[in-house]
């Protein structure tokens, strides 16, 4: 019913003149911040015009014939069906303005195919449902995913107007320096995914098992958001990407500071029960939401539920492993840290939105190795 | 004339009895007849079309607004892609597989299809296919979620519908090319003598040149669902990267097919329009041969174009460069076409019944969409369009408001032949200036939206691509509401129409189009079974 409302709600404010919050009526394709989505851009522009002219002079003849050649005006109808002069004349001239579009188009498409002489690299794993980002040769490794807040809005189905950059904003972004030819390679761990951020003028699938190269050199500091384009399962549309790009010192400093956070050993004290709950929740949002679902029933046929389960709700340690080792079907969660694998086993086993209630707290030094990260 | 058809014919028609239907509803399950055939391959793509379309208005509701309302982002997909499946190989195939039928024997002045039985088979196949198809929407894990595309490795996470909806391809796939076999079988054999190919009309020549397609592609996408059923099933690694295989071959293989079959849905439509056109314009069709040649140009380049639905896929610069430069020459042919249909109707003595109306829409709107695939041919810019709301506005201008208008516009031109009664002209032209103007409320924000940065496939947005988001669904709305409007005016011509007496030519002028215009309306049983002496033809 609340959703028939919703409807009707939307309908009344069509309306009334499309009056929504953050109205926003795009019409044209953005220009981008590197050379390369300039001359996109400059080549979407050349060819629409291209269209715009050749759609007036066909479209403005038929229906100047609409118009003139018609019964009810008294025309009579002419008999001719062939006049090999216009026709060639009609082959010919489109034959002449695609020669004259395929020359800088060839030029844009060998710019962005020259990955060489690049000043970094980053290497992007595609994942059911995140993207995973690593600096080749400085040690910063991070996944990046939906953030927090468009994740919840999403998934209780409530209200996303008020949700800042709703589902194009993630919890840790991509960031890059200015003026540097950064190349990126591409890969995936498990579907297809595809890598685009329009202000960068391409995007790129991301195949498991393959490599695929490109490269970008942003022009100005920014924000640039994107999202994944290849259909990859369920939460397709639940993998957002954001590129920070900032000056070369703030990035040096950047790397330093995310690589010191990186290094940190977790803090193993015990949490209150409170703490363990929160951090198990923030967790489970992150890592486990998107195929065991808000409310812990997963998805029949393809994901079990931990509503209920016998493996959540029994002996903690042989949980531990599972969650550490994984299955064919199920990812290893060993990235985490002990303290992120206690609080979410605290979570799982007692949130009453998950329907469980074993009654337990799980602290960090529960947490034994029984399978080892390498 | 081939010795088995000539002795069906002897059957047929030299026995006084003239065979008329089956009595009973059996006739509808045993019937060999081509007409009959015609009709059921008609009513069940009108059937699908609903079918498809209700899956669409689901979409469309979901995406009506920001935020998640009514189904789950599984389930979602499994709309997109079933809408897709159903749409090209439940209602556009099946709809022009119906008219070629209906039409081709009337049009070469032939007493039935050459393959009389296996025409019949076509049709159960077809039923069986498709059922078996939407029956995995009621399996464990739904129905497949991957896309019509269906790439691995993402099919292979699909539930038990998986080999179900394989098999279904099989299916349908065979239904296919025993159809095409039998339509090219018929074209080259079963032509009156007095018609030589050159002589033959725009919708035959089509269908001609479509079923080459056809007997071309089904296998190759057979072969490529039959290695995911062994991906999956029996531990091979065609599209698995950790056995040496490679997910991208799929793609290749899936395209080589799939390039053609987006002509398949759309060359009949040519015919249709050729056909239409010149009986409204009362002028002859401009430039035949070329329209033949066109034809066939179009065809042949559908064969090596495949991998620009690719472009993004990472290909070696050559391969991108290639699948560019060949792309772009579709364009010759196809502006060949529209000119040619422009010049058909220039200084003709223009009237516009429904069926002129939505073929002088089919010319512009698909056009557009003809306009937009230019712009997509241009490789670098496509790394902007591909996967985008770009091109789900692109492909559906090329298949809604030309392929299902063309469908619509056979459907008025010929129903007063197939049932000897009148359409309502009114409510004809309601539904098609409903369906005119909604189609491109729903359809060109698309474009906005895909530049502006929206990817297809999804089932939730970021709140800038909201407005035009609900102008769109707004737009659908309006659209599948109105094709009801269609359903009625079946129903009701089929029940008498206008009351009317409609004459064997129906249009003015239109036996000199056409041989189905010198039939009675509607035709007997058995029409042709001595072939016309004298062949109706406006050109030379």
């Amino acid at each position: 019913m609340k959703k028939i409302k919703q409807l009707f709600a939307g309908v009344s404010l069509a309306a009334l003149g499309l009056q929504s919050a953050h109205a926003d009526y795009a019409l044209n394709l953005m220009e981008g911040v590197t050379k390369v989505s300039h001359d996109i851009f400059d080549l979407h522009m050349l060819i629409l015009w291209v269209c715009v002219f050749i759609g007036i002079a066909v479209f403005g003849t038929m229906f100047y014939s609409i118009y003139h050649h018609r019964k009810s005006k008294g025309h009579q109808a002419a008999n001719f069906h062939e006049n090999t002069t216009v026709e060639i004349i009609w082959t010919i001239i489109p034959t002449i303005i695609l020669v004259a579009m395929a020359i800088p188009a060839t030029k844009t498409m060998m710019e962005l195919d020259n990955v060489q002489n690049s000043d970094m690299s980053i290497k992007v794993t595609g994942k059911q449902w995140y993207w995973d980002y690593e600096y080749l040769g400085t040690g910063v490794h991070f996944e990046s995913h939906l953030d927090a807040m468009s994740e919840k809005t999403h998934r209780d189905g409530s209200d996303p107007h008020g949700v800042p950059h709703y589902l194009l904003n993630v919890d840790r972004p991509l960031v890059v320096p200015v003026g540097k030819k950064i190349r990126f390679v591409f890969t995936s761990a498990d579907v297809i995914h595809s890598w685009w951020v329009p202000d960068l003028g391409w995007k790129k699938d991301a195949n498991p098992g393959f490599i695929n190269e490109a490269w970008t050199s942003v022009d100005k500091p920014g924000t640039y958001r994107g999202q994944c384009t290849e259909l990859c399962g369920r939460d397709h549309g639940f993998m957002p990407i954001v590129v920070i790009a900032m000056e070369q010192g703030d990035y040096d400093k950047w790397i330093e500071t995310t690589l010191a956070k990186q290094n940190e050993k977790p803090d193993l004290s015990d949490l209150s029960r409170e703490q363990l709950m929160a951090k198990g929740s923030a967790v489970y949002m992150t890592n486990c939401v998107s195929c065991h679902q808000i409310d812990g029933a997963g998805a029949p046929g393809d994901y079990p539920a931990l509503r209920g389960s016998a493996k959540v709700n029994a002996g903690i340690d042989p949980l531990i492993g599972f969650l550490q080792a994984g299955t064919s079907k199920m990812p290893s969660f060993a990235k985490l840290k002990d303290n992120e694998l206690a609080a979410v086993i605290t979570y799982i086993r007692n949130a009453p939105e998950l329907g469980n209630k074993v009654g337990d707290e799980i602290q960090p030094k529960a947490i034994t190795p029984v399978y080892d990260d390498e | 004339m081939s010795a088995v058809t000539a002795e069906h014919g002897h059957d047929d028609h030299h026995d006084d009895h003239a065979h008329g239907p089956e009595k009973g509803w059996l006739r509808w399950i045993i019937t060999t007849n081509h007409k009959d055939i015609g009709t059921l391959y008609l009513l069940f793509a009108l059937a699908m079309f609903f079918v498809g379309g209700a899956m669409a208005m689901i979409i469309r509701a979901e995406l009506f607004e920001p935020g998640m309302q009514f189904v789950d982002p599984k389930f979602f997909n499994s709309m997109t892609t079933m809408h897709a499946l159903v749409m090209v190989f439940g209602a556009v195939m099946p709809a022009f597989v119906g008219l070629a039928n209906w039409m081709i024997p009337m049009m070469i002045g032939a007493p039935d299809m050459a393959l009389p039985r296996m025409n019949n088979m076509s049709f159960w196949l077809l039923v069986s296919g498709v059922l078996l198809l939407a029956s995995t929407l009621f399996m464990e894990g739904g129905a497949p979620a991957g896309g019509w595309t269906l790439y691995p490795p993402l099919v292979l996470q699909t539930g038990k519908a998986l080999p179900f909806a394989i098999f279904s391809v099989h299916l349908l796939g065979i239904s296919s090319i025993l159809g095409a076999i039998n339509i090219v079988a018929t074209i080259l054999n079963m032509r009156a003598p007095a018609m030589p190919l050159m002589k033959m009309p725009m919708f035959v020549w089509t269908w001609l040149i479509t079923g080459f397609l056809l007997i071309a592609i089904m296998p190759v996408f057979a072969g490529a669902v039959t290695m995911l059923l062994t991906d999956k099933f029996f531990h091979t690694s065609f599209f698995d990267a950790a056995g040496g295989g490679d997910p991208v071959l799929y793609q290749h293989i899936f395209w080589f097919f799939g390039h053609p079959e987006v002509y398949v849905m759309i060359l009949p439509t040519f015919g249709v329009a050729s056909t239409i056109i010149p009986v409204f314009a009362r002028k002859p069709l401009f430039g035949y041969s070329s329209m033949v040649y066109a034809t066939a140009s179009i065809a042949f380049l559908s064969f090596i174009v495949w991998a620009h639905h690719m472009f993004t896929v990472g290909m070696p610069i050559s391969g991108e460069l290639y699948f560019m430069y060949a792309t772009m020459l579709i364009a010759i042919p196809t502006g060949v076409k529209v000119f040619n249909w422009t010049a058909t109707m220039w200084k003709g003595a223009m009237t516009f019944e429904t069926p002129m109306l939505f073929s002088i829409a089919f010319v512009v709107l698909f056009t557009l969409g003809g306009f937009t695939g230019l712009m997509m041919s241009v490789a670098p810019v496509d790394f902007q369009y591909h996967d985008t709301y770009f091109i789900v506005a692109h492909f559906h201008y090329t298949l809604v408001p030309a392929s299902v208008f063309i469908l619509m516009a056979a459907g008025y031109y010929w129903m007063p032949k197939w049932t000897g009664h009148m359409y309502n002209e009114k409510i004809g032209q309601l539904h098609f200036w409903l369906s005119a103007i909604s189609v491109n409320i729903l359809f060109f924000p698309q474009h906005f939206l895909g530049l502006a940065g929206m990817p297809r496939r999804i089932p939730d947005y970021a709140i800038q691509f909201a407005d035009w988001n609900m102008i769109s669904s707004i737009g659908g709305f309006i659209f599948g509401a109105s094709q009801l409007l269609f359903l009625w005016i079946v129903i009701d011509t089929i029940k008498g129409g206008t009351g009317e007496k409609v004459s064997d030519e129906v249009w003015e002028d239109a036996h000199k189009h056409g041989l189905e215009w010198t039939l009675p309306s509607p035709p007997p049983y058995h029409t042709f079974s001595t072939p016309p002496a004298v062949i109706p033809c406006d050109h030379n």
